[in-house]
């Protein structure tokens, strides 16, 4: 069904330029605090990755701070992601024309957009971000609890921790690497950063980067949506 | 009988070795020692231990730990694992001796191995947290130690235990604070029967040559000296009866290393991780100066407001 890409409060003001609301306060609310757990997280572990970056543990108060708040901005980053996922995981379903999309990356890449297949509400690299993101958090989240120490040290054995932390390392860098991708992108495509701070992207931003999305939306208010369902913009 | 170490003198004395020996230290590089300090090295006769934990008492009473009073569990040990307030534990195991038909009664006295290749120091994320002297003391330096627990992952002996009052991790100095002013570790100092001995590590080498030799000549073919090469040999020996099967005293490990988990995870991880960030971050940057921005142009700002005419009549 092509209306599973659209979601609740999506909205479009007719206009110059015409603006289209892409997310609600609460899933922008729920976006920035993923995102702040995000780069905490990295900031806090990174400390402990690697020597060389042991000092950022200053951030957090010094190395035995670090080490205690760490896992409690996981558990927080968890569910926080979890909200952002179970709002995001049905416009993220893999469609026909994401494969298409992907293997005219290289035109992606150099602006030439007009030769992809228009998309939906996201494109083939946004859904492999999202789903990137929720296995490797999965993973992070799995591992985390068992390098836990403070709490969880008893439930496992030395060896099971050791596993424990390198997959909770390679996942970690994998996660950030993601991130760089994500927050590179956002900077990238003009005009997608409103999406997420003022909930709102022009009609022009649509029509460029998610046509699709932008019809879907178009037919679904030309058959007369003013009625009971629909609430006003927030 | 080896000669005692004599008694200190009451006057005082410089320390013996200092934060200029050190040879490792957790997370960070120090410069080479000026000068290579003796080797030391702890040697447990396990073949004449009596197992009166005298030296679990006396590694109590030196260091002031306050272990708590536990429960009996039908077992010789207690407190039944090494603590963060109990340094060295006597670990009792009955074992059948398969070629005597016998039951061999063995005790062996766990405790920090202190590695010539310490894989607590290795895992280590916290500078200075663990510190190697040039004569072969692995100490834990707890106000640089932020309570990870990764010395417990990096230990191939099982030893490091992480206090939940001051959420640092203990284990065996081998009293290097009375290595420094010439004494033997509290334990040695305290066993009645000389099982604990304290010396030069060549000493104590040849000191076990000389047990295993006696050992040997009362039936024990297999005895031996137990200095693991795979972490570079130890600095706290054992001389085993049984030295072709470490593992009956106790799990005492065959052949310990430090786990490739640990290598990994400290090694190839650690620098290609960094690596494919920096990488991943290098290309994002190149990429912009590149192909610069996808801007949205005036033409599709046009598109999308020829699309949404017809269909904005049906709403207010």
């Amino acid at each position: 069904m092509a209306a599973d890409d659209l979601q609740p409060n999506e909205r479009i003001h007719p206009g110059k330029p015409v603006i289209v609301d892409r997310y609600t306060v609460g899933a922008r609310i729920n976006h920035w605090i993923t995102a702040a757990s995000l780069v905490l997280l990295a900031l806090s572990g990174l400390a402990m990755f690697h020597p060389s970056l042991f000092f950022l543990s200053r951030l957090f108060g010094g190395g035995q701070f670090t080490r205690f708040i760490h896992p409690w901005i996981g558990v927080v980053l968890f569910f926080s992601f979890l909200g952002l996922f179970l709002r995001f995981w049905k416009a993220n379903l893999w469609r026909r024309e994401d494969g298409t999309w992907l293997g005219r990356f290289r035109d992606v890449l150099t602006n030439h957009e007009d030769n992809v297949p228009e998309v939906g509400k996201y494109n083939a690299g946004q859904k492999l971000v999202f789903w990137s993101m929720s296995v490797l958090i999965v993973i992070l989240i799995s591992s985390g609890l068992l390098a836990w120490d403070q709490y969880f040290s008893q439930y496992t054995t030395i060896d099971q921790k050791r596993v424990a932390i390198l997959v909770h390392s390679l996942a970690a860098v994998a996660i950030i690497g993601v991130w760089i991708v994500h927050f590179y992108s956002a900077i990238w495509v003009r005009g997608t950063i409103p999406a997420m701070t003022r909930g709102r992207v022009t009609g022009g931003w649509a029509w460029r980067h998610h046509r699709k999305w932008l019809r879907e939306l178009v037919t679904k208010s030309g058959k007369g949506t003013g009625s009971s369902g629909s609430k006003p913009a927030e | 009988m080896f000669p005692p170490l004599p008694n200190p003198s009451t006057t005082d004395m410089a320390s013996r070795f200092s934060g200029k020996d050190l040879i490792r230290r957790s997370a960070s590089n120090v410069p080479a020692p000026e000068k290579q300090l003796t080797e030391v090295a702890k040697l447990i006769d396990v073949s004449k231990c009596i197992g009166c934990k005298a030296c679990q008492t006396a590694c109590i009473e030196w260091n002031d730990t306050h272990p708590q009073v536990g429960d009996f569990t039908g077992a010789f040990e207690n407190p039944p694992d090494l603590t963060p307030d109990m340094f060295t534990l006597m670990r009792y195991s009955e074992w059948d001796n398969p070629e005597t038909n016998e039951l061999e009664w063995l005790i062996r006295k766990d405790g920090c191995m202190h590695c010539a290749d310490p894989g607590c120091l290795k895992a280590c994320p916290a500078p200075g947290a663990i510190v190697q002297y040039s004569n072969g003391i692995v100490d834990f330096v707890h106000e640089n130690c932020i309570g990870c627990g990764y010395c417990i992952k990096g230990c191939p002996f099982n030893i490091p235990r992480i206090s939940k009052v001051d959420h640092t991790a203990y284990k065996c100095t081998l009293c290097s604070d009375r290595v420094a002013v010439g004494q033997g570790p509290a334990c040695a100092k305290a066993c009645p029967t000389q099982a604990i001995v304290f010396g030069t590590k060549d000493e104590m080498k040849g000191w076990a040559a000389k047990r295993v030799e006696d050992l040997k000549s009362r039936g024990f073919v297999n005895a031996g000296l137990y200095d693991p090469p795979g972490v570079g040999g130890t600095h706290v020996m054992y001389v085993l009866h049984h030295a072709d099967k470490p593992e009956i005293y106790s799990g005492l490990p065959k052949d310990p290393k430090i786990s490739p988990l640990v290598e990994a995870w400290k090694g190839v991880t650690k620098y290609a991780g960094l690596t494919v960030l920096g990488v991943a971050a290098g290309v994002g940057l190149l990429h912009h100066l590149i192909m610069g921005p996808n801007r949205v142009t005036e033409a599709d700002e046009e598109h999308a407001e020829e699309l949404t005419e017809g269909a904005s009549h049906g709403r207010r």
